[in-house]
């Protein structure tokens, strides 16, 4: 089936996270087991419970022009400056416009500029709110102006899936390409929600670590004393190609984007299924798309948020999706140092991912004190893991409110 | 009080470079503001709800549409403040 069928590579990578305003120095603080959480100034959240956030390392005004920082929404200002990265990694190639295509997704969108805007409308009048209101909030917006940037006429795309979006979108991108609608696509996931309201929504949710006191220790997946996520802000982009492109070009291949499997839960707005049958399903079915052995998959990015029901739910989802082999898989939480980027999450985790299999080394997870005893996978603490040589694979997924799993399967490029 | 040509166009040449980013040396009275001066519809509703605010004058809808220049711009605010 694959052997037929057009392969999708990856060639270029960009991202700004709360870990570094670039790809180098995030994974450099990564491998370093670096937290990116941080109190927020005092005043921003007047009456939430939580105080703190894994906020974006690099100030988009530190790199992009005022007159960009004032029309476009800050989602859409990390989207830019992802893709911007991630098409310089990929050579800035002269491409045919009405083949380059965009997939980039956002779980909320401009959230931060409705509020805004919100509130000069209340304190001024209408005449006041901003004529770039709507394509500012509009949860489309970072991929459309990703798209005027680059020109792209094979189609501007915007999967909305809560946390897994970001992680839909490069599958919808790798699909693009498959059904011969795209040579090349500028894929990934953004999000910028770091404000009292949806910071308030989801500590209602009881979803919020309340750990005040200790930020840097907040986001600890697996740990028995992990007691929520921490919202973190920014995003991921990857430049996806089909090989054949990438070869005529003469690209630098980080890896292949080998399979999906997309499912959904169908039993709650925003519990995990207990069952994980959702999840498992998903695996399979990614397994099964990407025609990669089981054997060869080394090493997993996994959605483990922190919070106390959905780490466990996902580890016996992934061992009853990978059966005895899931113990040879080693199992990275990288939001224990980046805190959840909701719709980026998926993007800069599949980044994550192709770094792993380019470097051969997974990342660490920090803040493990004591191991939670229900999760039975092998977990990387502390310092990074070599990943063997050879050919091998690598896993990232993730789920959003609404029961949506998502799971996206890598393999090293020989 | 009637602003001087001159004082307009200052005001002016300030709003733009807030509005579009661009180096205030190029608003000059001839250039054109969506092609010369990266000012768009959305941007050009900016501009106009801020000379409003600093010379105290109402600019209607229709006389907006009509100003493709810098020129167009400065004129009308002189005329009626």
């Amino acid at each position: 089936m694959s052997n037929s069928r057009t392969r999708v590579v990856v060639t270029g990578l960009g991202a700004t996270t709360p870990l570094g305003g670039d790809v180098p120095s995030t994974w450099e603080a990564l491998l370093a087991g670096k937290s990116g959480a941080r109190l927020l100034p005092e005043g921003m959240l007047t009456s939430v419970n939580v105080k703190f956030a894994a906020t974006i390392a690099v100030e988009p005004a530190e790199v992009m022009k005022p007159v960009e920082i004032r029309r476009l929404d800050r989602s859409e200002q990390f989207a830019m400056i992802a893709a911007r990265e991630a098409w310089a990694d990929a050579g800035s190639p002269e491409v045919d416009k009405e083949r380059l295509g965009v997939v980039i997704a956002s779980g909320i969108g401009g959230v931060t500029t409705m509020l805004e805007q919100y509130d000069i409308l209340r304190e001024k009048g209408a005449r006041l709110v901003s004529p770039h209101t709507v394509p500012m909030l509009m949860p489309n917006g970072p991929a459309a102006n990703v798209g005027l940037e680059f020109k792209a006429q094979a189609g501007v795309h915007t999967p909305v899936s809560a946390c897994a979006s970001g992680a839909e979108a490069i599958g919808y991108a790798m699909e693009m390409i498959r059904l011969g609608r795209a040579d090349i696509v500028i894929a990934g996931g953004v999000e910028a929600a770091v404000h009292e309201l949806p910071m308030a929504g989801f500590a209602a949710m009881k979803a919020l670590s309340t750990r005040n006191d200790d930020p840097a220790k907040a986001s600890r997946p697996y740990d028995k004393d992990r007691d929520g996520f921490v919202l973190g802000e920014g995003g991921g982009v990857l430049v996806l190609e089909s090989l054949e492109h990438a070869q005529a070009r003469g690209a630098t291949i980080y890896c292949e984007l080998a399979g999906q499997g997309l499912t959904s839960d169908g039993y709650h707005i925003a519990a995990p299924d207990p069952s994980g049958s959702g999840v498992t399903r998903a695996v399979k079915f990614a397994l099964r798309d990407s025609g990669v052995d089981l054997s060869e998959v080394v090493h997993l990015n996994a959605h483990a948020t922190s919070t106390p029901a959905g780490d466990v739910a996902e580890a016996h989802a992934l061992t009853a999706a990978l059966g005895e082999h899931m113990s040879h898989v080693a199992v990275s939480a990288t939001k224990s140092m980046t805190g959840h980027l909701l719709g980026g999450a998926g993007a800069i985790e599949s980044v994550f991912v192709v770094l792993a299999l380019k470097h051969r080394l997974a990342p660490p997870t920090i803040n493990i004190e004591n191991l939670d005893e229900a999760v039975k996978v092998d977990v990387v603490r502390d310092v990074p893991r070599p990943l063997p040589s050879g050919p091998i694979a690598a896993i990232n997924d993730s789920f959003g409110f609404g029961g949506h799993n998502v799971v996206l399967i890598f393999k090293s490029y020989e | 009080m009637a602003l001087t040509q001159d004082e307009v166009l200052a005001g002016i040449r300030d709003i733009v470079v807030e509005v579009a980013g661009i180096d205030g040396a190029q608003v000059a009275m001839d250039k054109k503001f969506a092609d010369d001066l990266e000012v768009d519809s959305l941007s050009m509703v900016e501009v106009i709800v801020a000379a409003e605010e600093k010379f105290s004058v109402k600019i209607p809808d229709d006389e907006v549409t009509k100003m493709a220049t810098v020129a167009d711009a400065v004129n009308f605010i002189v005329a009626h403040s």
